[in-house]
């Protein structure tokens, strides 16, 4: 019987001479997926808009322009007027990014704000404020927000981002105060109050350096919002619809008819943006989960032993010689991890004593 | 006091709030909307111009209090005034034509999605790191899309090119809406599509929600004990750690189904569904205010009326949410 010890998930990780690639190269592999992702549709948001090929809301009047497939000289094709996809998504993903980063940063300053109060203060105000964001997270947010924008004269960029600020902050609020209520209690914070420090000192120096991963999930999640909810309200045509983001681009593709006419290269690359970079956010909040809670990690951070997927957290297999079970008995026993060990570990007895390793 | 009566009072709170809300939007906000809607909509009689500038705030109708309390008269009787749009019909009306369709859709589609999201979380929790645990950063991508953007793909993938679904609408035209088959039968095949939408943009979150909380479940010591005693596989999973790890998930169902109903609304547009949503479009497109407002409180009033329901179901799964002192 031969068990062949994993000497490392990666021997190329042992070699590697800077620190922070070593660190990069730890990350679960969702968040660096994330990462990258992420980090071309900033880089297309940053450059896109100097590099874009034609003006997006140029009109051209040759009808020999209008609903062009794909092509060398307009790489996405051109809508019904004549106007360049490729450049209308360029200037969209960088007006899409720009609202959700701002509403993102405003409102998770809000729920920073509202959180670490209410647990600061504590008693009477603490109820108002907890009571605050659990009803505005159980109120529906799209309708309300198509309500506040449909009755604003102009609904520009600006109201959008004021009106999805003001909406957007409960979520993180609660989770944040819940973790600075059980932060608050800790040794250290009592020893700087001890030695006299003022209150906001505390918050600023002691409790918000200690929240920073919270926040930034918090500030992902919130993008995510951001960007969901404003193309959603710029494909209703609550937006100033003669600006290029996704979701206005979305919208000229579907009052244009685009699926009628056939031209896909019109409405898929927005909504395939949307989906992208939400995918990158998405991928984004479960990595950096995972690296809080080394549970959650997928099977590839694993120890394989012999064949067999051991998780770090497991108890020490004892195997068993497996009892003939029925049909149904069988199908569910198929799910248990147990079942794993006995299909490879049943032809040895010291098969069954692995020790997971390899996980540094 | 009692956890149910505890939400009970929560709920109240939340409907006031959104009722309050939509009582002072059309004040606080800037422009005047009765003259919008009086010059896009001429043949108003003068009658509707005063019951406009009653119900959104405009000149001078009686003290705030006043209107606030005749508001909520109304709203308690249903009566959301006159429709602009289609002048004399009563926007309750317009209501209880589109509710039902809304309901019945995306009541259905969001249990099938939870309670498939759920199932599969348990599978892939158990399983952690088998196939279905892997494919699952490939369903994030579903979960990320707009449900709108994904409607219009398989718009025209199923229904433009291969003709296999209906392009929209409730039902085939041409029928009469009654309770005989013919239109049930439509009314199903039309719905099939907007609740496939539904469900694949959806079940994602459930089952990447629970898996989670079944991993961390499968790693607490009376779930090692329930194996240690020899009990079966399908006990120790479904009574011992599926049945705990399902709270937060119970928990996190109220709270996504106004994102589920956000969404849904969407989802109408695209498919010309004639539900709820389909008709706050036309509201939105058409500055018909009144609509507007009454369309947010029966979406917020049945968004919360769900929730309420979810923690009665709580209460019956969880023994401790009938003892637990604070419940927030």
């Amino acid at each position: 019987m031969t068990v062949t010890l994993p000497v490392s998930a990666d021997p190329a990780a042992l070699t590697e001479t800077p620190k922070d690639i070593g660190r990069w190269r730890r990350l679960p592999t969702k968040a660096k997926a994330g990462t990258v992702l992420l980090g071309v549709f900033v880089l297309a948001a940053i450059i896109g808009p100097q590099v874009t090929p034609y003006d997006p809301s140029y009109q051209n009047p040759s009808p020999g322009l209008s609903l062009l497939a794909p092509n060398a000289a307009h790489l996405l094709g051109t809508t019904q007027s004549g106007q360049d996809v490729l450049s209308q998504l360029l200037v969209g993903i960088r007006l899409t990014l720009e609202l959700a980063v701002i509403v993102g940063a405003v409102a998770t300053a809000l729920s920073v704000i509202v959180g670490v109060s209410a647990a600061f203060l504590g008693g009477f105000w603490d109820d108002v404020l907890s009571l605050a964001s659990n009803v505005f997270l159980v109120i529906p947010a799209l309708p309300l927000l198509i309500l506040l924008l449909g009755y604003l004269p102009q609904k520009g960029q600006t109201a959008t981002i004021i009106v999805l600020s003001v909406l957007g902050w409960p979520w993180g609020a609660r989770v944040i105060r819940a973790q600075t209520l059980a932060i608050r209690n800790r040794d250290f914070i009592a020893a700087s109050r001890e030695t006299g420090e003022r209150t906001w000192r505390i918050i600023t120096f002691e409790i918000i350096p200690n929240e920073v991963s919270l926040i930034a999930a918090s500030f992902v999640n919130t993008v995510l919002y951001a960007i969901g909810a404003s193309v959603a309200l710029a494909f209703i045509g609550l937006a100033d619809l003669n600006s290029w983001s996704l979701g206005t681009m979305l919208y000229w593709a579907q009052s244009q008819q685009a699926l009628q006419l056939g031209a896909w290269w019109w409405f898929a690359p927005p909504g395939l943006a949307v989906a992208l970079i939400g995918t990158a956010l998405v991928l984004l909040n479960t990595g950096m989960d995972e690296l809080g809670n080394p549970r959650l990690r997928d099977a590839s951070k694993v120890a394989k032993i012999g064949g067999r997927r051991l998780h770090p957290a497991d108890p020490t297999p004892v195997l068993q010689a497996a009892a003939p079970r029925g049909a149904l008995a069988g199908f569910l026993h198929s799910f248990s991890r147990r079942s794993l060990l006995e299909e490879r570990g049943a032809s040895g007895p010291q098969a069954g004593i692995a020790q997971p390793g390899g996980e540094r | 006091m009692p956890f149910i009566i505890r939400r009970l009072v929560f709920y109240l709170v939340a409907a006031w709030v959104a009722l309050t809300a939509n009582f002072f939007i059309p004040r606080a906000m800037p422009g005047n909307a009765v003259q919008d809607i009086m010059s896009k909509f001429p043949n108003l009689q003068p009658s509707a111009y005063k019951a406009l500038e009653a119900m959104l705030g405009v000149g001078h109708p009686g003290s705030i209090w006043h209107q606030y309390w005749s508001y909520l008269d109304d709203v308690f009787h249903f009566n959301f005034g006159t429709d602009v749009t289609e002048y004399p019909a009563r926007v309750s009306t317009l209501l209880f034509e589109t509710i039902p369709w809304t309901l019945t859709l995306v009541g259905s589609a969001t249990i099938i999605a939870f309670v498939l999201g759920t199932g599969l979380g348990i599978v892939a929790g158990w399983r952690h790191g088998g196939w279905l645990d892997r494919v699952l950063p490939g369903l994030m991508f579903f979960q990320a899309i707009p449900y709108f953007f994904l409607a219009l793909i398989l718009l025209e993938v199923l229904a433009i090119s291969l003709h296999i679904f209906p392009l929209g609408q409730g039902y085939a035209g041409g029928l009469v809406p009654g309770w005989h088959w013919a239109f049930i039968g439509s009314a199903i095949y039309h719905s099939l599509l907007p609740a496939f939408t539904i469900v694949i943009t959806s079940v994602a979150g459930w089952m990447l929600q629970m898996r989670n909380v079944m991993i961390t479940t499968i790693g607490e010591d009376y779930v090692l004990a329930g194996q240690a005693k020899g009990l079966p596989n399908h006990r120790v999973v479904f009574t011992y750690a599926a049945r705990n790890a399902l709270l937060p998930q119970l928990q996190g169902f109220g709270l996504a189904l106004g994102f589920v109903v956000s969404g849904a609304i969407v989802m109408e547009i695209v498919f010309s569904y004639p539900g709820i949503g389909l008709l706050l479009l036309n509201a939105v497109t058409s500055n018909d205010f009144p609509l507007m407002q009454a369309i947010f409180l029966v979406i917020t009033f049945t968004v919360l009326l769900a929730n309420l329901i979810v923690d009665l179901v709580i209460v019956f799964v969880d023994p401790r949410a009938r003892t637990r002192e604070a419940a927030r």
